[in-house]
């Protein structure tokens, strides 16, 4: 009940005018301290999927979450979104609390939207383009007068033009792009404040994805939508977000603006992260070996010790903080700092790390 | 791989695809999948194929070794160390399937039998091909493992047991375990995360390099592409768009399509393409009704009146280079194919095209 | 970002008429268009279509029995031939003990037995959904519950539990009616609740959530209509079994003893001898009409799961 109450118009313009110190604009939708564990199946430790994580989307702004799969990335999403419930911390919206009763997610839920990743799947085969768009609004106005100018008007400005043209279509009759704008209708068609999107352009041809992710972008700048974008690609992150965070194993390891955190990354798993990009033009590739851990084992100190390759190379050893790596906690980040911020013991040392 | 003796090279090549079609009866008539399609790989050398799902990049993949349903028909020639696969008898394409050449297809978790041990699915060719002791088998399997990259333990895990980038290696095993020459790999890295995806690409490419295998890779990807292949082609709507070498097809491509793929996936630090995502509108067209002049008109951001003429053949475009765009033409050149020349105005000149890449005689952007 | 998409020609749906008036007539418009292609799908199928022409044979004799027969053809006392007659031009299937004809018997038994085939199946399926689909959503301890009883259920006995029942409640219709309900759903319960299972599994219902969908939402709206082609082929296919095990009770003598069935009748040759003295048109023809029903209701039952099985679907 307490997550909602003003009207949508009022409430983003407020948000858009409060500053927090810093001078940024006020969270939006923030996760606090969040933890999510899952028990495991057998003789499975308890995986610590998201595991200790302040992150905060701000009105008006692109988020990108970079990790790779398994990281909980996924997870956190999920949880923002109240779908998952959080072990310990709190999401909360426009600075109040997520309540989990029925009647308050239901409210939560018109304001912030899901966007996932496979498009096939997350349109039901049984219904036309209509229903899928129409879906939310059934389920938040039952059937209403304006209903079909709401539809033709969110199918348009997801680019499906003429919307007439494709309400009656299945999905099996659209490509791949177009599932995906009918996806965002179905999302714009509530005028929510918040997208999660989980990798949206992922299961998507080279030449559309750029016209899906200009989409989300002229969203942002024409509707005032904020936007977390879950994805380990980071030229998604280059083209479209203002901000990233880089996960690893269950929390953020390195955040701050994109130029500062694709350009000049701190974290050594950034670094390596964008080192072995295609094309991408360091001269060095750091390909990191194995798999990431597992969420039931995670490793004591910092958690990317095992794979690091600053500890690896010595690096770290010279620098007389290998002991640290092993043994110390680098701690979690905070969220609502404008700083770019690196959970490494190495970085700490004032030095541009690597690169 | 600009390198000369170019003749010398056609000539030897491990692999050489001529004027390909293939065609999908369907019963609403039939759908061109590749329409006349020439590429060729020099032994030792990768070649990449880029395009959107249904390109038919996949089913060249699979019409190398007559892989496709039956109700495909295909003409041409696809010549695999000398021989015509088209042609070839029912026992040698079995041999050549094995032995010649192997396929790593996407989707591992698919290719994969969820019920067997992935030591006796590495071993099934070795057994089926090769008169081989169980010992023997045994020890093979163990070193194809390690040349992977897994713990030769693995043998005994199920497929389920894996993780992606995993059963992607056990793939790979596969694909070397009764010794090609040439390895097709279909989207190898597709759906992987980029440091499994550059784990596997090196993987990939150290292998094909100690082994002196040839290599055909598949993939939407051209940065990929680009990174791990010599040459590189761009396939639209069943042809071939664009050829050469891969690092100047991605860094200077000539066809519009080559241009969009290549800046779908930017470079990271470049501030042309920050908050500019760029991608094609519409679709690919359906293959059944294919629009008139060039296929890729109706998408082109450089399209002109002419092009709804001209249906493109692959034209000279620069050294080693060629491209199926009516703007790689000169004028001279226009007249002498009977093209319709360029609009005289200036506005209709190709937005972004590099500057030297209006005459394709001028041998300038070779090294 | 300029023009949307480029259109393949428009498909059937029919692309760019002008747009209907109402989310209403969109829905209409739509249904007819689904029902179109299924019929399109259906059509191909041949042993379907000569299962469904059995069935509506069938129904017609059903519903126009009154017309042709009157209660005067049915009376034990006052019949119209003499008993056990061979067929003949006046009894083209000859006549019972009683000297009633043996057509008229047929023809009227497939009231009752179509009656109790649609009624009990409806029951059973209804039941059957139901559970399968509250099973196969919320999961947990409830759900474990529901599928042991299912399962217990399902191991039992039907005829005997049928025979319990009709024991307890006195013979009759509705007894059958409620015996063959009561006993035959677990296999659909089963069946829905496996196919519950893998629709939820699927991002739209994830996606429903987000939206705001609650249980009901998303129970009736997404799990509901993707488990309906099974359930529809499994009604068809329960029809007829139920019209066995309805001609089996009335055979043992559980029916209700003043109404008329194949099942009955065939209980009737029997008590009259009709096996051991070699009355064959006694017997013959309301076992035929039993086997013809059923399997004119399998026919249409494999044929709809053809058509609606997304596996067969998708590869269009």
């Amino acid at each position: 009940m307490t997550a909602q109450t003003g009207p949508d118009p009022a409430t983003r313009d407020d948000a858009g005018d409060r500053a927090v110190p810093g001078g940024a604009a006020a969270p939006v939708l923030s996760a606090e301290g969040l933890e999510v564990r899952f028990k495991g199946r057998g003789d499975r430790g308890v995986a610590r999927a998201v595991d200790g994580v302040h992150l905060d989307v701000r009105a008006g702004e692109i988020i990108a979450l970079v990790g790779e799969s398994g990281c909980g990335k996924t997870t956190l999403a999920r949880t923002l979104l109240g779908l998952e419930r959080p072990t310990d911390g709190r999401v909360t919206f426009e600075g109040r609390p997520l309540s989990y009763t029925g009647k308050a997610l239901k409210a939560y839920r018109r304001r912030a939207q899901l966007v996932l990743q496979d498009p096939s799947g997350s349109l039901n085969p049984r219904h036309v383009v209509y229903d899928a768009v129409a879906e939310g609004l059934r389920i938040h106005y039952g059937v209403t007068a304006d209903e079909k100018a709401k539809v033709a008007d969110a199918l348009a400005r997801a680019g499906l033009r003429p919307p007439e043209r494709f309400f009656l279509r299945y999905p099996h009759e659209l490509s791949g792009g177009q599932r995906q704008r009918v996806v965002i209708a179905g999302a714009l068609v509530l005028d929510p404040e918040v997208i999660v999107a989980d990798e949206p352009v992922a299961s998507l041809d080279a030449s559309v994805r750029g016209e899906i992710l200009a989409l989300l972008l002229r969203l942002r700048d024409d509707l005032g939508l904020s936007a977390l974008v879950v994805t380990h690609d980071l030229g998604l992150a280059w083209n479209i977000a203002d901000r990233v965070a880089v996960m690893y194993l269950g929390r953020v390891v390195e955040s701050g603006t994109v130029e500062e955190v694709l350009t000049a990354p701190r974290h050594p798993y950034t670094q390596a992260l964008l080192s072995v990009l295609p094309e991408g033009g360091v001269a060095e590739r750091v390909v990191l070996t194995g798999e990431p851990p597992d969420p039931t084992r995670v490793p004591g100190g910092c958690r990317f010790h095992a794979r690091c390759q600053i500890l690896a190379s010595g690096e770290a050893d010279r620098a007389g903080i290998a002991d640290r790596c092993r043994g110390e906690d680098p701690g979690v980040l905070p969220a609502g700092s404008d700083s770019h911020l690196a959970a490494c013991h190495y970085a700490a040392l004032g030095e541009p790390a690597g690169t | 791989m600009s390198t000369g003796g170019n003749d010398a090279a056609q000539r030897t090549n491990f692999l050489a695809v001529e004027d390909l079609s293939v065609t999908y009866r369907t019963g609403s008539g039939d759908v061109p999948a590749v329409r006349g399609v020439d590429l060729a790989v020099a032994p030792g050398t990768k070649l990449g194929v880029a395009g959107e799902s249904g390109c038919g990049k996949s089913t060249i993949a699979l019409a190398l070794l007559r892989l496709l349903p039956s109700t495909a028909r295909m003409s041409g020639r696809i010549l695999l160390d000398g021989e015509d696969v088209l042609t070839m008898k029912w026992g040698r394409l079995r041999a050549v399937r094995w032995a010649g050449a192997s396929i790593v297809f996407q989707g591992a978790m698919h290719s994969l039998n969820a019920v067997r041990r992935i030591g006796d699915q590495i071993a099934e060719p070795i057994l089926l091909h090769e008169q081989r002791t169980p010992a023997e088998v045994r020890t093979r399997v163990s070193a194809l493992l390690e040349q992977v990259g897994l713990p030769q333990q693995r043998a005994a895990a199920y497929p389920h047991e894996l993780s992606g980038g995993q059963r992607q290696r056990v793939m790979i095993a596969m694909a070397l375990a009764c010794n090609p020459r040439l390895i097709i790999a279909d989207e190898p890295t597709t759906a992987l995360d980029v440091m499994i995806q550059a784990q596997i690409l090196r993987l990939i490419s150290g292998l094909v390099s100690d082994h002196g295998i040839s290599m055909l890779m598949i993939s939407h990807d051209l940065s990929v592409l680009a990174d791990t292949c010599d040459r590189l082609a761009v396939m639209y709507a069943g042809r071939v768009v664009e050829e050469g070498a891969a690092h100047e097809v991605f860094s200077t491509p000539r066809h519009p399509y080559s241009e969009a793929l290549s800046a779908a996936f930017p470079r990271i630090g470049d501030p042309a393409s920050r908050r500019r995502p760029r991608g094609l509108p519409g679709d690919p067209p359906d293959p059944a009704a294919l629009p008139a002049g060039c296929s890729f008109r109706p998408r082109c951001p450089a399209a002109q009146d002419r092009c709804a003429e001209t249906d493109p053949a692959l034209w000279r475009a620069g050294a080693e280079r060629r491209a199926a765009c009516v703007h790689v033409l000169s004028d001279e050149q226009a007249v002498e194919l009977g093209v319709p020349p360029a609009p005289a105005a200036p506005s209709a000149a190709p937005p972004d095209r590099p500057a030297n890449g209006a005459d394709p005689a001028q041998p300038e952007e070779i090294r | 970002m300029s023009a949307g998409p480029v259109e393949r020609p428009p498909g059937e749906a029919g692309g760019g008429s002008a747009a209907p008036a109402s989310p209403r007539a969109l829905a209409w418009r739509r249904r007819r268009h689904s029902l179109g292609r299924f019929w399109a799908g259906y059509r191909g199928n041949r042993a379907g279509l000569a299962g469904l022409a059995g069935l509506a044979v069938f129904v017609l004799i059903a519903l126009c029995a009154p017309l042709l027969i009157g209660p005067a053809d049915l009376s034990l006392t006052d019949a119209p031939g003499g008993p056990h007659e061979p067929p003949s031009a006046a009894y083209p299937l000859g006549t019972d003990n009683y000297g009633r004809s043996i057509l008229d018997l047929v023809i009227w038994g497939s009231r009752v037995s179509l009656t109790v085939g649609f009624l009990a199946t409806l029951m059973c399926v209804g039941l059957g959904t139901l559970v399968g689909i509250v099973a196969g959503h919320y999961g947990g301890f409830g759900s474990t519950v529901l599928m042991r009883i299912t399962d217990w259920v399902l191991v039992l006995p039907a005829l005997v539990l049928a025979v319990a029942f009709a024991a307890v409640m006195g013979q009759g219709t509705v007894t059958i009616i409620l015996a063959i309900g009561l006993t035959a759903w677990p296999t659909t319960a089963r069946l829905v609740r496996a196919q519950t299972l893998a629709v939820e599994a699927r991002p739209y219902i994830d996606r429903a959530k987000a939206l705001g969908g609650g249980h009901g939402h998303v129970m009736t709206r997404h799990v509901l209509p993707n488990v309906m082609p099974i359930v529809l082929a499994q009604t068809t296919l329960t029809v007829a079994e139920s019209i066995i095990m309805e001609s089996t009770m009335a055979f043992l003598g559980l029916g209700d003893p003043n109404t008329l069935s194949w099942g009955g009748t065939l209980q009737e040759a029997r008590n009259a001898g009709a096996v051991s003295s070699g009355l064959w048109w006694h017997l013959l023809p309301p076992g035929l009409a039993i086997v013809l029903v059923a399997l004119a209701f399998t026919l249409c039952g494999r044929a709809i799961e053809g058509v609606l099985n997304p596996r067969l679907r998708e590869r269009r």
